[in-house]
């Protein structure tokens, strides 16, 4: 788990309230960053303003690879921490999706499904999240691990596939998609918390891969990966029949999420899925509400006239109109 | 990097290995458990990765290292192929697995056997251990259940002896290992390669001869 992603760089200038370290803009200069764009923030005045983030620009897709590891912001981040527990400051957590993902393959293609909380610590921060994610239209991907890893591999990915597919002229394999995905995972050495299940149909069959976040994969016809994954490999382990019928394997893939769902306290909500067939692709979200929020089946509003009025006295107030703006509201 | 070497949380692949080299034909033999500690990732993982037509290397260590070596080995031996047009030796393939697991040997935990076939010397077994060290061997076993298992290849394995008698004896030691490491288990991949190709075999769970004593 990352505690800060790459895109981010906190100002810890503002934060501590005093200007940057010399020795920290020589290194700055030294290396070769992506162009950042600096945003000089105006509105931070004390010492309790929380940290104010600028945003780099995004990693450059298609670029060439590095020889060996960059450690370079494992450094940044350690002195980063470093400094803001002297001052008493915690950086902000990662959050992590806790989750139950799984897919299968079946007679004519692969469904993959997830469930749909996003946990931050012991918090539920997102009720209805969507944990599968596109990688081309034929190729899908599930994401456990820190949220804003999946997301964003899965998108870098995505993004340098359909490039290759347009340079090629042909339609994206899944072997494609593992081979970038576990190579830029394991370039950073397990930093990226992205555990991912890579489903998809291509010219040779259908296809699921799993990926692990330092870059190893398996090629295999049922996989789980997340919290709840133990839950669901054991359906999966006493259900699985090679070359099962669709609806047999939605159901099976159903119960697995929901295995995960029941028993672990990491995944919840609903479960979705994604039917890939060599011509059809049906994401189903949600597929199934497992975890409806119950209706109130009582109510402790009284009716008017319950309790009776005995007086009643009015009194004008007497106040002056200061200050009359109009705002006009945007109806189109 | 000042931080600590911690071994990466990763996958680990412990099993037990055992290439025997033998003329003209080498059955490689593999047991089969990805371990992420207590879990099993993957309990039919294939270890014996081709690099290339007769040359094959099996992998223990860390899954995510030793699948990217792999990888790039594999690419690297093509290119060399091709560029020689004429199929690679096994000492060339050891020799650039020695390359990247030495070059890279604080970052990598790798133990790799390459084992293949060529026409120069025929069938040959390379040994590339952790740190990154190259040894040619006429009989290698690396792995968590190798340990297990030195004594009885070392009283076993004669020179010269057929594939059959190979085969059997690299089943017999991966299933004793198996038996014992608790990292070890699954399947039993061998594979047999020669002048005529590969013959890959799998013995299943309870195919497996049985050596329990209790």
């Amino acid at each position: 788990m990352i505690k800060n992603t790459q895109c981010y760089r906190p100002r810890t200038d503002l934060l501590l309230g005093k200007k940057k370290k010399k020795k920290k803009k020589a290194k700055k200069a030294k290396k070769k960053k992506k162009k950042a764009k600096k945003k000089k923030s105006t509105s931070c005045t004390s010492g309790k303003h929380k940290a104010h983030f600028t945003k780099m620009a995004t990693l450059a897709v298609r670029q060439s690879p590095v020889g060996g590891f960059s450690f370079e912001n494992c450094k940044r981040n350690a002195v980063l921490e470093g400094e803001a527990n002297k001052v008493g400051y915690s950086l902000p957590a990662a959050r992590k999706t806790g989750t139950t993902i799984c897919g299968v393959v079946f007679k004519d293609g692969v469904i993959l499904g997830a469930d749909t909380r996003a946990t931050e610590g012991m918090i539920v921060a997102d009720k209805n999240c969507s944990k599968i994610h596109y990688i081309s239209p034929n190729i899908y991907c599930c994401g456990a691990g820190t949220a804003a890893d999946t997301e964003m591999t899965t998108q870098i990915i995505s993004s340098n596939l359909e490039l290759h597919a347009l340079s090629t002229g042909r339609v994206p394999r899944v072997a494609t998609a593992n081979r970038m995905l576990k190579q830029m995972l394991f370039r950073y050495q397990g930093y990226i918390g992205a555990a991912l299940v890579l489903g998809g149909v291509d010219c040779n069959g259908p296809h699921l891969y799993s990926i692990y976040p330092h870059g190893s994969t398996d090629k295999l016809p049922y996989v789980t990966m997340g919290s709840g994954s133990l839950a669901a490999m054991a359906v999966f382990e006493d259900r699985y029949k090679p070359d099962m019928e669709e609806e047999d394997a939605k159901r099976l893939v159903r119960d697995a999420i929901a295995a995960g769902i029941f028993n672990d306290l990491g995944s919840g909500s609903n479960i979705d899925l994604c039917v890939i067939t060599k011509g059809k692709l049906d994401y189903i979200r949600p597929h199934d509400e497992a975890n409806k929020k119950g209706v109130r089946t009582g109510d402790y509003k009284y009716k008017r006239g319950t309790t009776s009025v005995l007086t009643k006295s009015v009194t004008a107030l007497n106040l002056e109109v200061v200050e009359e703006t109009v705002l006009t509201m945007d109806t189109s | 990097m000042e931080q600590t070497r911690v071994p990466p949380p990763g996958k680990r692949l412990k099993r037990v290995v055992s290439p025997v080299s033998l003329y003209p034909s080498k059955p490689l033999c593999l047991s089969d458990r990805l371990s992420l500690r207590a879990y099993i990732a993957n309990r039919v993982t294939d270890k014996l990765t081709p690099i290339h037509d007769r040359i094959f290397c099996c992998r223990s260590g860390s899954a995510a290292d030793t699948q990217a070596i792999a990888d790039v080995v594999t690419y690297q031996l093509g290119f060399h192929s091709i560029e020689l047009d004429e199929p690679p030796l096994v000492e060339t393939a050891a020799n650039l697995f020695r390359a990247s697991c030495y070059r890279y040997r604080e970052e990598l935990t790798a133990g790799i056997l390459v084992a293949g076939w060529d026409r120069r010397k025929g069938g040959q077994v390379y040994c590339v251990p952790i740190g990154g060290m190259l040894v040619r061997q006429p009989v290698s076993v690396g792995g968590s259940g190798s340990s297990y298992i030195y004594g009885f290849m070392d009283s076993n394995y004669k020179p010269n002896m057929t594939k059959d008698q190979c085969l059997e004896l690299t089943a017999a030691a991966v299933s004793l290992a198996m038996e014992r490491d608790g990292s070890s288990g699954g399947v039993v991949r061998l594979a047999s390669i020669s002048k005529d190709g590969v013959e890959r075999r799998v013995i299943l769970g309870n195919q497996l001869p049985k050596y329990s004593t209790h």
